[in-house]
């Protein structure tokens, strides 16, 4: 009896992409939950524009590159990313900042570099770097969190907002605020101490107000990343660690004009970051030394920029950066190979 | 005792083992006919000692050893050699090669066997002999020479340790588990002569963890032997924890360096078949001429582990597990990890056959649709000798085969973990497989071309040499002219000439 003949293993694949994003969207669950119940559902105006957005930019960009669409549409990378993003942005961001985001996440910061595997950039970062940057107006008015807005109003209050007409200044100013990270930086430029501007109302017991659970949340769902093996500890410990010794040893020196490190663990995208945003596999680090070396260095970049940058927030900054030295960090970190000193 | 480990590995492999593994060992009929391809392992193939119309004997040497590394073939069963020609062969090129094919008489007369009981009489150098001459190979699927590892003399380092391999990794495969569990008492004879040829300190049966009852018997057989320093110890299971380098260091925290081998560490590793098949050698003075395999796999009807004739075709084996099932799609010979399928069940059971694997759809992948690599580094984790699978992958698909080299891409024992790991499901093993005999044919033309250069090189150095030693002759020659006035040469020749004259004038 004749038999066809294929290589070995002949033992089915433990894993695809698809699983792998399928959980990276599941551990999201708690932060997106959390979310909702602090800011209400602007995020989910966010996520839907996002992911509608990304998929039909991916999808339009295979087809002129001329890869088939279906294996690449359901490996759910793009919506991985598209959901990162739009948990980045303000939630009452008007549509077409999360619109605009996924196309540059997509088509620019993915595709132009050869898709899937091949960018060497964050995607989701690329795109709230360029927003960032292009639209700082949009980018950096908040809700508050529903313990602190005025009575008698509510989210559809803000929905002006996103669809980008007019809502009433009164409304706005009632309703929005810089997010505690910037707060902390204005107040620390005009010579507040940290206890003075910790009083203020939008700022927790832990960090900010509300964020203090998102946080929380988020680390949540790294945990479940880690237990499930998508990713390994060395990103989001390294990250974590060089924050945390950063903001401490200058912490020590200064405690009355320097925030702590637990704020600046629990605040910002420091947890998003550290589990979801710079554990992209494509493009970070290889090795796992190499990898807990990438994750220490945004921990140092981001602080450096949130300290004496521009910007109140630095991770998205400190991830591109660092993106650049992955080829090196691999190149000076192999691991050592049986047999070999 | 203390266990180590190695990294990554696969611990999810440890099933498929309840197909076969309760089932009792049996001899398998012999076949009509037996087919011996001439090369089986590594090395240079053996040497027919026959003719096309010969009778042979059952135990009688047909082919013989050729040079160091090779091992001679023994008839499996008594009949006529009818024909020395190519035949397939399992390899997973799908070639022939040249074979031996006996047609069995069914008489199975055997030679006469010369035991030798009492083996504490021979010396080791004996002994290695009477190994080599029973032409036994590593059982467990390398099928090295094991008269090799076992020669000890001018080494210089001393055996330590004796390391007993009955750690059967692989999903489905239980020929050495049920060996051990059947044959306990010879296997444990076998390493008493393993031990007294070594001078090993100590030796160490290693089983793995998920087969607790071979465990139980293999220690009442070491407790019964009442030798010490012959201990059994139970290992987690993690594929490939059977792999040789894998093994030495899950029992003694030791890497064998690469490019070297076990003796080089004081260690001597031996597969739990190859053991039986040594006491047979010595003991009963029984050439390698038959071995246990796991027939297996939905394809099959009735699984069995088998006695079987080497030689005897894979097609024979099935009828005796009541034939295939109509679920039959792959058949593999060795495990399903690093296993190679066949292209059809005439070819015959070598030396090294521990399993064939017939499997159905659902046991197998047939295709796998292949994504970009997405770096998430699942594939290093696995990997049992740390290596960077992805880089390699990186560096072999873009044929920068020396940056692939030069992370150690020889170092990959082609386990197939990486390649199980990885979520963009690429065929890595195969990309490595390529790209190491890319390198080996590339590092030989280097070599030859090296080769010419350097003769080249030598050629126009004896040219120049031979054009300088020439000008300097005729300088020479110019010199002593130029010194001597020309005079008195012409002088000279007229006065030779004149005396010649004179001389001849004479004899007139």
């Amino acid at each position: 009896m004749h038999f066809l003949t294929s290589n070995a293993p002949f033992i089915e694949p433990q894993n695809s992409i698809q699983k792998m994003m399928l959980w990276v969207l599941i551990a999201l669950v708690p932060g997106i939950i959390t979310m909702i119940w602090q800011f209400g559902f602007g995020i989910l105006a966010n996520i839907i524009i996002c992911v509608s957005t990304a998929l039909i930019a991916e999808a339009a960009m295979l087809h002129l590159r001329g890869r088939p669409i279906r294996p690449f549409l359901s490996d759910l990378s793009a919506v991985v990313t598209a959901v990162l993003l739009a948990l980045a942005l303000p939630t009452i961001a008007p549509w077409w900042i999360p619109f605009i985001g996924a196309f540059i996440a997509i088509v620019i910061a993915k595709h132009l570099y050869g898709g899937l595997g091949y960018n060497p950039f964050n995607p989701a970062m690329i795109a709230f770097a360029i927003l960032m940057v292009s639209f700082p107006k949009s980018m950096t008015v908040w809700m508050l969190p529903y313990s602190m807005l005025p009575a008698e109003s509510s989210f559809s209050d803000l929905l002006p907002i996103i669809l980008d007409q007019q809502p009433k200044q009164a409304v706005v100013d009632a309703m929005t605020a810089a997010t505690p990270l910037d707060e902390m930086k204005t107040q620390l430029s005009l010579n507040q101490t940290i206890d003075e501007i910790r009083s203020l109302s939008i700022f927790g017991s832990l960090s900010g107000q509300g964020w203090q659970w998102v946080s929380i949340a988020y680390l949540l769902g790294g945990i479940i990343l880690m237990f499930k093996k998508v990713i390994s500890w060395h990103i989001p410990v390294g990250l974590l660690t060089g924050l945390f010794t950063i903001s401490f040893a200058f912490y020590l020196f200064e405690p009355s004009v320097t925030p702590s490190p637990l704020f600046h663990l629990l605040s910002g995208g420091a947890m998003l970051g550290a589990f979801f945003i710079a554990t992209d596999p494509v493009t970070a680090a290889a090795t796992l030394k190499g990898r807990f070396i990438y994750g220490v260095l945004i921990g140092l970049l981001t602080y450096v920029i949130r300290t004496w940058g521009g910007y109140p927030e630095g991770i998205a900054f400190a991830v591109i950066l660092i993106n650049m030295t992955v080829p090196l960090i691999d190149h000076y970190t192999p691991p050592r190979v049986y047999g070999h000193k | 005792m203390k266990l180590w480990h190695f990294n990554g590995g696969l611990p999810s492999l440890a099933e498929h083992k309840n197909e076969s593994v309760n089932l009792p060992i049996e001899i398998a009929p012999v076949p009509t006919r037996l087919i011996y391809p001439l090369r089986q392992h590594i090395g240079n193939a053996a040497k027919p000692l026959v003719k096309v119309g010969d009778k042979v004997l059952c135990g009688q040497k047909i082919a013989d050893a050729q040079g160091m590394i090779s091992a001679p073939i023994h008839a499996g069963s008594s009949g006529t050699v009818i024909s020395i020609a190519d035949h397939l062969i399992p390899h997973p090129s799908g070639f022939s090669a040249p074979s031996i094919t006996i047609e069995t008489d069914g008489l199975d007369n055997e030679i006469e066997l010369t035991p030798h009981t009492s083996f504490r009489q021979l010396a080791a150098g004996e002994l290695v002999d009477l190994i080599r001459e029973a032409g036994i190979v590593g059982l467990g699927g390398a099928a090295f020479p094991t008269a090799i590892k076992l020669n000890t003399q001018g080494k210089t380092i001393q055996i330590d340790t004796l390391i007993l391999n009955g750690a059967e990794c692989e999903p489905y495969i239980s020929c050495d588990d049920r060996l051990l569990k059947e044959r306990a008492n010879r296997v444990v004879e076998g390493i008493e002569i393993l031990l007294y040829m070594t001078g090993a300190k100590r030796a160490i049966l290693a089983i793995e963890d998920n087969v607790p009852d071979t465990f139980t018997s293999i220690q009442a057989a070491i407790a019964n032997n009442q030798n010490p320093i012959i201990s059994a110890v139970q290992i987690p299971t993690i594929y490939p924890t059977g792999g040789e380098k894998q093994l030495i260091q899950t029992l003694t925290g030791k890497e064998v360096p690469s490019g070297k081998i076990p003796a080089d560490i004081g260690i001597v590793s031996i597969n739990v078949g190859t053991v039986h098949a040594i006491q047979q050698a010595i003991i009963k003075g029984k050439p390698l001429t038959s071995r246990v395999v796991t027939i297996t796999g939905e394809g099959v009807n009735k699984p069995h582990n088998l006695e079987v004739r080497t030689g005897t075709p894979i097609k024979a084996l099935i009828d005796v597990c009541h034939g295939y099932t109509k679920h039959a799609e792959r058949l593999i010979m060795g495990g399903p990890m690093m296993g190679f399928a066949l292209l059809n069940d005439e070819i015959p059971i070598v030396k090294a056959t521990n399993c064939i694997l017939v499997a159905s759809k659902q046991e197998v992948v047939t295709e796998k649709q292949a994504m970009p690599c997405i770096r998430c580094g699942l594939c290093a984790s696995v990997c049992p000798v740390s290596l960077l699978p992805q880089q390699l992958y990186w560096f072999s698909r873009s044929e920068q085969l020396e940056k692939a080299e030069k992370l150690n891409l020889f170092d990959c024992i082609e386990c197939g973990c990486c390649d199980v790991a990885c979520p963009s499901h690429i065929p890595l093993v195969q990309h490595f497989r390529y790209a190491k005999s890319a390198l080996k044919v590339q590092n030989h033309e280097k070599h030859l071309s090296n080769v010419a250069r350097e003769r080249f090189e030598a050629r126009e150095e004896r040219i120049a040499r031979d054009k300088a030693e020439r000008a300097e002759r005729s300088r020479k020659k110019k010199a002593a002219l130029k010194s001597k006035p020309a005079k008195e040469e012409i002088d000279a020749a007229v006065n030779r000439s004149k005396a010649k004259k004179n001389s001849t004038e004479g004899e007139d």
